[in-house]
């Protein structure tokens, strides 16, 4: 099992590009700075390295926050 | 039974480049934020008269320069690939069998697939030489995916590049071809297509007219779904390395380079970090050529080669995959 601050950790080493302070379980991802495409491609890759979760673009869609993302995540887990 | 190994491998890149200070001019992205997202500094780009046969006919008049010792007369079939016919017909080998100058003796085909079409063509190359059919293949890879890319797509523009590559197949010496693993889903089509191409779907006056602009994109206009298409790699990938292990009686322990098709930065980086690859293990030509589509695999091999960066006895995983869905897999062993 895994929890947010596990999840956390790992977007902040994969995103070098986004300042690590800015990265909260409330946090919109989608209104961080220099927020793009490519960040969307690196948490599918991210999530389907380290966890086995294959996410679909509806899935990013549906979500906001960090924790949300995380939630959908936890559900798909094997 | 013959066995078939590559012998030799030459290269050609168009003169014009495309650098990331070019792209942080139009789209107004920071150089070192563009090298970051995609892995590329430059990328290599036909002029407007050029096209991937043409390319073709270079790095093959330069395969014959290269190596005096292999003449044209000993060349016995010519394959072909590419996703960018000159013709619907005739075969564009046949137009760039007859620019080298090869025998009348020689069979020219072309074989139009993308990504996968280095690895897809070694598998018909290596088949025509264990059967006996062939002794010496030339097989040419030359794309150039910057004609079908719309000059305002920022994330197709920074990826894709245009070269050419020419490979020699014989049953002699070099590096032994092993045994293949290969696939197709052609469900995935839509997520990497070139959109106004061929007899589907041709450019009508509406077509012109929306992309006047930019000159008409009269060949096409090439659509990918980056995220499909990286869910695509991280599918697909791991069970082809395991299939092609399996086939050729090897462990992951036993395998010393990997040379992915040169998609992109993200998809390399997450495809190796899915089969726990070490980074020294992966060799990449992506920097300083981009997607060079069918030529990516053998541009980082030849590179790899001039640079002295492969041991004696070394196995070599090699795999394409991309448009189609098509992908295939195999081993070769210097």
């Amino acid at each position: 099992m895994i929890s947010i601050e596990d999840f956390i950790t790992k977007l902040k080493e994969e995103f070098e590009d986004v300042p690590s302070d800015s990265l909260h379980a409330n946090t919109n991802y989608r209104e961080i700075e220099n927020w793009g495409s490519m960040h969307a491609l690196i948490i599918i890759a991210l999530v389907d390295t380290e966890w086995d979760v294959s996410l679909t673009g509806s899935d990013l869609k549906a979500t906001n926050t960090i924790q949300e993302l995380f939630d959908v995540v936890v559900s798909k887990l094997k | 039974m013959e066995k078939a190994y590559i012998q030799v491998v030459e290269t050609y890149v168009p003169q014009n480049t495309l650098s990331n200070v070019d792209l942080s001019l139009q789209f107004d992205i920071p150089q070192d934020e563009i090298l970051k997202q995609t892995g590329v500094k430059t990328r290599y780009i036909t002029s407007e008269e050029e096209l991937a046969s043409d390319l073709a006919v270079s790095v093959g008049k330069k395969f014959f320069k290269e190596n005096a010792h292999i003449k044209k007369t000993d060349i016995n079939f010519l394959l072909y690939c590419t996703s960018a016919l000159d013709y619907v017909g005739p075969a564009t080998a046949c137009l760039i069998h007859e620019q080298l100058g090869l025998s009348k003796n020689c069979l020219a085909i072309d074989i139009p697939m993308g990504c996968a079409g280095f690895t897809n063509g070694l598998i018909m190359a290596k088949a025509l030489i264990e059967n006996g059919t062939a002794q010496n293949i030339l097989f040419i890879t030359s794309d150039m995916p910057s004609k079908v890319v719309h000059p305002n797509d920022y994330y197709l523009k920074s990826i894709f590049s245009d070269a050419a590559a020419a490979t020699l197949i014989t049953n002699t010496k070099g590096f032994e071809i092993g045994k293949f693993s290969f696939g197709t889903d052609g469900l995935g089509a839509e997520n990497l297509i070139i959109k106004g191409s061929g007899a589907r779907n041709p450019v009508d006056f509406d077509w012109l007219e929306k992309h006047k602009n930019v000159g008409g994109l009269k060949i096409g206009r090439m659509e990918m779904n980056g995220l499909e298409i990286l869910k695509f790699s991280l599918r697909e990938i791991p069970p082809l390395f395991e299939a092609v292990l399996h086939k050729n009686n090897l462990k992951e322990s036993d395998i010393d380079y990997f040379i992915f098709h040169q998609a992109s930065g993200i998809v390399i980086k997450y495809v190796s970090k899915k089969l726990n690859i070490a980074p020294e293990k992966v060799i990449s030509s992506l920097e300083d050529y981009g997607n060079t589509v069918s030529a990516s695999i053998p541009i980082a091999l030849s590179n790899a080669i001039k640079q002295n960066l492969i041991q004696p006895n070394s196995n070599i995983f090699i795999a394409g995959f991309g448009i189609g869905y098509s992908w295939s897999a195999t081993i070769i062993k210097n």
